[in-house]
């Protein structure tokens, strides 16, 4: 085999393997809908995540609008810092409210934004002041609980 | 280029070529002394099994020597330990001046390219052609244009009468082609010194004879220093100047051609002669036959070695 | 008796300890290869020649693979999900297993075994015609002639066949499940842009290629340099490349999973 066969051939090998990574990249995964676009990032503090991850899914309406980048805990209030990263193409106001939701009833977590009517708008490293944190299944029992024999306590006296 | 690669002289060509190598190797220091090769009380051992004890020879430079002895009697390992693949136990090994046990892997290398060395079936590239094997050397070594490299593989593969064969890929080739072409090979770079590694074996008598007779022109034309490894005893006195006998690892005898026929050693004779009586045992130590074959307890069935079963 | 039971004691022994120094050589033995590697960058003809035989030479063996097994996993899948009703979830489940496990596992078995096997023997067969010793007194080291640029052409070429059977697996699932099963193209391509991510999953599967390339091509290349020079030895050694390498690719694709996707 000459040597030009043997570079056409290896040339062919080369850019069927790096067009197969690229057909991964944007044909099966989501770069080509996500990933690539401008963010900026907003925090926002809850008492509890419960099960969010990084990654997560942020959405608006319904809309995915962001991901989730980190998750940290603050010890000074000792809450988690969750920092989003939103697409610059969404807006929202300073008085939108940030709740962590579940998709279904044994679904994966993700944070939905809620809209307030502030005229002025969230920026690149604002704070939602207000948050819902996650339903815990645990403390929703025992808050039931608690709230029974409360009830219980008051009829005897 | 002076010569064309299809110059009907294919000597004269090499002589050119060796020239012209000269003039690109300005290291190819001239040494007056004669001698090129010395080996002084060399011992080798692999662990403590003693290969080589008390080796002495001397290689006079332009000379073609011969190494001869029985298999297993350590040629291939002196054959080693001269280019520098492995080191001495003791002693000391001096080639062109230079001690091989003091060099570093460096230095060896430098020392190696200045050697060439056929292996005893060729050991040819078997996935580069005939062409690329011959220039192997040449564009590992020295920076050459390539339509230099290939007036000079093709000088080199006419000297062995295979300019033809060029195209030609290892597998396609005789024993005795491959043979020479590996020789083609191992002349890339003009070496100061030629190695053969048991250079006759399996070839027909014919592919033999030119081989042998290669060996002598190519070290004549070529001004090189030869050093050939064999047991083919009546090829190799014809062809060389000098005899080394080796046996069990030590020199036994040592002369020329004549002196070695005439020697009345009765090992070196019964080496010389192919006589299958002699000092070098037929068998290989053994414990007593008649117990091997159980023959004590069945001494009533006669055997036919009835004598071993005493 | 206690006293016949020692022999094979001091054999398992005497294994143990070879096994030991075998491992420490192969350790040596990569790196000096990877020592000796300045050679083939500075002659990238040497990897791309190389790059013929392990890559170019593989790729119909993948690709035709990937194919199958990605039909295969339609076929499968579509079974599975249409009980639960969620056989648009078809997409999903063809791309995850291709990309996280199949593409870079199966094709490391088959790169072990068509390519490492061939490189074993082909250097197994050099030491014993003697070819390397040739060039060894030719003053040119075989490591950074012979073996450094088969190393490194494994190491790149493996990650590329990875993706291709990939790439080809996902195609033989459209092409099952949509094209001939009928399952929604839209919900086939959108679940699974949703689901798999770039970096959790797509890299994490080319890293992992990418570890078993170096595993696969370290070991042939060992066992062929190590190989007794015999027919026997080099037969050997080919066979126990494939093992070797096989046990090793799945040994390290469990530490590799646990590794990367457990944590999220």
């Amino acid at each position: 085999m000459g040597r030009s066969m043997l570079d056409l051939w290896v040339g062919i090998f080369v850019v069927a393997g790096m067009a197969a990574l690229v057909i991964l990249a944007f044909k099966v995964g989501n770069m080509s809908n996500f990933g690539g676009g401008d963010t900026y990032e907003i925090n926002a503090n809850f008492d509890n995540i419960g099960g969010l991850k990084p990654r997560a899914p942020i959405k608006s309406a319904g809309v995915v609008v962001g991901r989730v980048k980190s998750i940290t805990f603050n010890n000074e209030r000792f809450t988690a810092k969750v920092t989003m990263a939103v697409e610059s193409a969404y807006k929202f106001p300073k008085d939108t409210t940030a709740s962590i939701l579940t998709a279904g009833l044994l679904g994966e977590q993700y944070i939905g934004l809620e809209g307030g009517g502030d005229d002025k708008m969230l920026n690149s490293g604002d704070s939602i002041r207000l948050t819902q944190s996650a339903v815990v299944l645990e403390k929703l029992i025992s808050q039931f609980l608690f709230d029974k024999a409360a009830e219980g306590g008051t009829e005897k006296k | 280029m002076l010569a064309k690669p299809g110059h009907p002289g294919s000597l004269v060509a090499l002589t050119i070529s060796f020239r012209i190598r000269t003039l690109f190797q300005a290291t190819n220091c001239v040494v007056s002394s004669e001698i090129l090769i010395e080996i002084k009380d060399v011992n080798f051992a692999y662990g403590r099994r003693p290969i080589l004890t008390g080796i002495n020879m001397i290689i006079p430079r332009g000379k073609v020597v011969a190494l001869m002895g029985i298999s297993g009697s350590g040629k291939t390992t002196l054959l080693r330990l001269i280019g520098g693949v492995m080191k001495p136990t003791s002693g000391e090994i001096w080639v062109d001046g230079e001690c091989t046990s003091a060099l570093d892997q460096e230095g060896i290398y430098r020392l190696r390219r200045r050697m060439g060395m056929l292996f005893q079936f060729g050991a040819l590239f078997t996935d580069l052609s005939v062409f690329d094997n011959v220039a192997f050397q040449m564009r590992e070594h020295v920076d050459l244009p390539e339509s230099m490299i290939r007036d000079l593989v093709m000088m080199k593969l006419h000297a062995v009468g295979l300019r033809g064969a060029h195209k030609l890929m290892p597998a396609e080739l005789s024993g005795g082609m491959a043979r020479r072409v590996a020789l083609a090979r191992a002349i890339a770079l003009d070496p100061m010194i030629m190695m053969y590694d048991e250079p006759f074996t399996g070839l027909d008598p014919i592919s033999l004879g030119v081989i042998a007779n290669l060996v002598r022109q190519l070290n004549d034309t070529l001004g090189t220093t030869s050093l050939v490894v064999t047991h083919d005893v009546q090829e190799a006195l014809d062809v060389v100047d000098y005899v080394y006998y080796l046996s069990d690892g030590k020199m036994m005898a040592h002369g020329t051609p004549d002196e070695i026929r005439a020697n009345k050693d009765p090992l070196v004779h019964q080496f010389v002669y192919g006589e299958a009586e002699g000092p070098v045992e037929y068998q290989y130590p053994s414990g007593e036959y008649a117990a091997e074959l159980k023959l004590g307890k069945r001494r009533e069935a006669s055997p036919p070695g009835g004598r071993h079963a005493a | 008796m206690p006293h016949r039971s020692l022999p094979t004691v001091r054999s398992i022994g005497a294994k143990a300890i070879d096994n030991v120094l075998r491992l420490g050589y192969a350790t040596r033995f990569i790196g000096l290869t990877l020592a000796h590697s300045g050679t083939s960058f500075a002659r990238p003809g040497l990897i791309v020649r190389e790059l013929y035989y392990t890559g170019v030479l593989s790729m119909i063996i993948i690709l035709v693979s990937g194919l199958f097994v990605g039909m295969v996993l339609g076929l499968q899948g579509y079974q599975t999900l249409t009980t639960y009703g969620s056989e648009s979830a078809l997409g999903v489940l063809v791309a995850l297993s291709l990309v996280r496990e199949l593409g870079p596992v199966v094709s490391a078995l088959l790169f072990a075994s068509r390519a490492g096997s061939a490189m074993t023997a082909e250097i197994g067969l050099m030491k014993a015609t003697e070819q390397l010793s040739a060039m060894e007194m030719m003053a040119v080291d075989p490591i950074a002639r012979v073996v450094a640029p088969r190393f490194w052409a494994g190491v790149i070429s493996m990650p590329l066949l990875a993706a291709m059977f990939s790439a080809m697996g996902v195609f033989g699932g459209y092409i099952v499940g949509v094209v001939l099963i009928g399952v929604d193209e839209g919900s086939f391509w959108s679940q699974m842009q949703s689901a798999v991510d770039i970096r959790e999953d797509i890299v994490n599967g080319v890293i992992k290629s990418f570890v078993f390339g170096i595993a696969i091509t370290w070991i042939s290349l060992f066992e062929g340099y190590d190989a007794p020079p015999t027919a026997e030895g080099v037969s050997g050694a080919t066979t126990r490349t494939v093992v070797t390498s096989s046990l090793a690719v799945l040994a390290l694709d469990f530490i590799l999973t646990s590794f990367m996707f457990s944590g999220a």
